[in-house]
């Protein structure tokens, strides 16, 4: 349907041949807008009514006193349906220190809550297929749970600032439960201003996709990490971990790589090291963190990650 | 009346802000916008923030936020 209305827009409206570069160009470039904001919408949507029934005061209640692994698998999963701010990671994490969440099953949430977004997730699915969507759903929450699982075995705790250990945050208060109206009225404004911000980012990833095919800015990176380099995972993985981006504003990239010809798990990795990571996040982390623990975090993502994509590019 | 927006200082916590000072003005009443980053300060109501607090109760926590409508309601229900 949707398809049909975009040859109507190109072919009988503006009246362009059919054939014609220019116009495949743009019939392509205005389907997959459709196509991509509508998934969007419909999808933000109902994220936002799940999550309005997982407030984090309710995960942490879940995640209290688990044991390891079990823990780090349902911290790596409610990382996913959990809405948090990432200005309430320091919050987050004394609160769930305190209630007794074991440190490895608190990094677990920390890490899949950014890394398996539903703005990625859906980006994914309208640029390049259902399948690719899965398997980085797969790959971010095997990363969260693995990461979380080897910063548990470690015992690190003692790289914890102390203050964390002795805060009392006593009785905190709840806020009353919503009404399913409620919940969807939330639900809407949230997803409104997510395409707000998104929206741009995403127009220029689709343009890349339509109108420049071939055109890579990112030269360096092909070269060292193209297809038949062995390190390609790597060196993509830390090329990516300085840079920062949203999961919107990484895509416009993610599609220029696969255009060059990189392997979807080279690409799959490089796209994780630049969302999961980043030096906002780190600063944020530094309260509550000491610097070997946070180097060790940093180690092990890296690490994780890289592991996961050579997985990936093995079984493609 | 006593307002509390909690919120270590990030995009979300400076609308939640920037939407409880626009509610106080429409609704025309006389309250205290008081911003709290300080951690000790906001975990004494929750560990989600952005947070609103209205004469001590906790009114809103964490993502996604209210519109205008919904603080104003928030707000005055406290009145």
């Amino acid at each position: 349907m949707l398809k049909d209305f975009a040859s109507y827009l190109i072919y009988d409206l503006a009246r362009l041949d059919h054939g014609s570069r220019l116009a495949d160009a743009i019939n392509f470039f205005i389907y997959d807008t459709m196509k991509i904001f509508l998934l969007l919408s419909v999808i933000i949507f109902i994220v936002s009514v799940i999550r309005s029934y997982f407030p984090p005061e309710k995960t942490k209640r879940i995640l209290s006193h688990k044991k390891e692994f079990i823990g780090n698998i349902l911290a790596a999963l409610l990382g996913i349906v959990t809405p948090f701010c990432s200005c309430s990671a320091v919050p987050l994490f004394i609160g769930f220190v305190e209630a007794g969440v074991p440190l490895g099953v608190t990094f677990s949430f920390l890490i899949s809550s950014p890394l398996v977004n539903e703005v990625a997730v859906v980006l994914l699915w309208g640029m390049f297929g259902w399948k690719i969507a899965a398997i980085y759903m797969g790959m971010g929450l095997l990363v969260a749970m693995l990461a979380g699982s080897i910063i548990g075995k470690l015992k690190l705790e003692r790289w914890v600032e102390e203050y964390v250990y002795k805060f009392r945050s006593g009785q905190t208060q709840e806020l009353v439960t919503q009404a399913f109206g409620e919940r969807l009225a939330y639900a809407q404004w949230n997803t409104a201003d997510i395409l707000k911000k998104v929206w741009l980012f995403i127009i220029i990833a689709i343009g890349i996709g339509g109108f420049i095919h071939g055109y890579v800015p990112q030269d360096f990176l092909v070269r060292y990490a193209g297809n038949g380099n062995p390190f390609a995972v790597p060196v993509a993985v830390v090329l990516g971990v300085p840079l920062y981006a949203n999961a919107a504003g990484v895509i416009p990239i993610v599609y220029a790589l696969m255009e060059k010809g990189l392997s979807m798990g080279t690409v799959l990795a490089f796209m994780m090291a630049v969302t999961a990571l980043s030096l906002p996040e780190m600063i944020i982390l530094r309260k509550v963190l000491k610097i070997p623990l946070l180097a060790v975090f940093v180690a092990i993502m890296t690490a994780t990650i890289t592991a996961v994509g050579y997985v990936f590019n093995a079984v493609i | 009346m006593e307002i509390k927006v909690l919120g270590p200082g990030c995009a979300n916590c400076q609308k939640m802000e920037d939407l409880a000072k626009t509610a106080v003005k429409e609704l025309g009443i006389d309250a205290k916008i008081e911003k709290i980053s300080d951690i000790q300060e906001i975990m004494k109501y929750t560990m989600s923030t952005p947070g609103l607090v209205v004469n001590g109760k906790l009114k809103h926590a964490g993502k996604p936020l209210p519109n205008i409508e919904k603080v104003k309601t928030l707000i005055q229900g406290e009145v």
